[in-house]
């Protein structure tokens, strides 16, 4: 199966040729990845994609996966509609 | 040891234009150096407009020109990706007697510097935001050329180009010391390295104080977070950015289909915190709802801080200082991101002791030793 046909991220498409492009680049960290590829960024926050990009860190910098830091998470776990959290606390 | 002709501290916006700049003109054996991984500071956590409604002329002059730049900046830099530039225009709301009457000035400043803001009744600005509360302002502004551009792909512009030109870039390094030898610049000490030079550029963000204390000059500027969120991507629903003051807020649909949307805090304090608060959460969600509620129906995914790094006028340092060889890119008050391009061809000018566009001399640090006379901006959230 070809790499481009291998998807890391299905909330914004990136394919696992893309994570060893970026690899190949020099960006050589969750962090600087997600930064151009936006892995981690859409709506599950990198729930399914952040072990499988840190697994192609560890094997590309020939390192132990669990030495490999992923993305930060950030509030919120679940996306929540705006207009719920506007009108849930009138008076403070 | 190592050798550079110039280090550059920060590989933010600010560094990588600079870095870039002195390249093109010819200047060998650059270093950047930067305490993280690429764009770990606030280039990468900002909101992403790029906008020429200023208040005061020199931001007006900072803006149009940086524009100028973005507007060629794929092809200039040769990048192989887009920097997704686009121009959907600043609608800035009024929401009172007093507002319409700054705006009117402002809108008559930009003008007479060639930025096309027009000043639009309600009607007019409904129609160009259908889904605006009518009832949550005046009047508007609004500027077709301002817009949007992807922060992280503009620094990876600029970085891949500077690189072609031989720039070199040092990450994860994070500058402990700069050592003076009879007061002119001799060595950059970082957690990992020495390097000799003579010449230093503080391009340190929200760290510019800091690296400006290690050859004891006082930068009379201060760090504080601001918060944004991003919603989950929305069908297209917003052209501008859509802006206020007075309601502080500023709200954006990407090309990528995600809306970001920010809002500064009066109660910040002043230092390096870039958590998340659910008081921002809050406070937000209100404020979009009241202006924009259809917006407020999109589902928000998360929420970031980065550093505004200010400055007493709210207008940028660009300028050299009373150490020979020190060189302060800061203080940029929020607005580094769209700035970058004048950065770097402007400290370029400076660095190498160019004749300087009349209008630079005033970006000076000096300019905050009366501060009577300096020329505050206020049109900033």
């Amino acid at each position: 199966m070809s790499k481009r046909d291998i998807i890391i991220c299905r909330c914004e498409d990136v394919s696992l040729a893309d994570i060893h492009e970026a690899l190949d680049m020099g960006y050589r960290d969750f962090e600087s990845i997600k930064r151009i590829l936006r892995v981690g960024m859409g709506p599950c926050q990198g729930q399914s994609c952040a072990h499988l990009v840190k697994n192609e860190i560890a094997r590309y910098n020939k390192v132990n996966p669990e030495t490999v830091k992923i993305h930060k998470t950030r509030p919120l776990i679940s996306g929540v509609v705006l207009k719920d959290i506007a009108e849930s606390d009138e008076d403070e | 040891m190592n050798r550079a002709e110039i280090v550059i501290v920060g590989a933010g916006i600010s560094g990588l234009s600079i870095a870039y700049n002195l390249a093109k003109k010819g200047m060998k054996n650059i270093v950047v150096l930067d305490k993280s991984h690429f764009l770990a500071g606030a280039t990468a956590r900002c909101g992403a407009g790029v906008r020429q409604q200023w208040a005061t002329e020199l931001n007006c002059i900072l803006a149009r020109k940086s524009i100028e730049f973005f507007s060629h900046a794929n092809e200039t830099l040769n990048y192989h990706r887009d920097i997704e530039f686009k121009q959907g225009g600043y609608l800035i709301l009024s929401t009172s007697k007093e507002e319409d009457i700054q705006f009117e000035k402002n809108v008559k400043l930009q003008n007479s510097l060639g930025i096309p803001t027009k000043h639009l009744t309600k009607d007019e600005a409904l129609k160009i935001v259908p889904h605006l509360n009518p009832d949550s302002f005046t009047t508007a502004t609004f500027c077709e050329t301002d817009g949007h551009i992807n922060p992280f792909l503009m620094s990876e512009a600029y970085y891949l180009a500077a690189q072609k030109l031989g720039v070199e870039f040092h990450f994860f390094n994070e500058v402990e010391d700069i050592v003076l030898e009879d007061g002119k610049i001799a060595k950059v000490i970082t957690d990992k390295m020495e390097i000799q030079t003579n010449k230093v550029v503080d391009a340190a963000g929200g760290y510019a104080q800091e690296i400006g204390g290690m050859v004891g000059i006082d930068i009379p500027v201060y760090s504080e977070n601001h918060e944004i969120l991003v919603t989950e991507r929305a069908t297209q629903m917003l052209e501008p950015m859509v802006m206020s003051f007075s309601k502080n807020i500023y709200c954006q649909q990407v090309p990528h289909g995600s809306i970001m949307m920010g809002r500064n805090n009066p109660n910040a304090l002043h230092n390096h915190d870039v958590s998340s608060s659910w008081r921002f959460l809050d406070k937000m969600a209100k404020t979009v709802n009241h202006i924009l509620p259809e917006v407020a129906k999109q589902r928000v995914i998360r929420t970031w801080g980065g550093l505004y790094n200010i400055t007493p006028d709210f207008q940028p340092i660009i300028s050299d200082s009373n150490v020979k060889g020190f060189y302060i890119a800061c203080g940029y008050s929020g607005h580094g991101f769209m700035f970058a391009p004048i950065t770097g061809e402007l400290l370029t000018e400076i660095i190498l002791g160019e004749p300087l566009e009349y209008y630079a001399k005033a970006l000076h640090m000096d300019r905050f030793n009366d501060m009577d006379k300096i020329d505050k901006e206020h049109s900033v959230v």
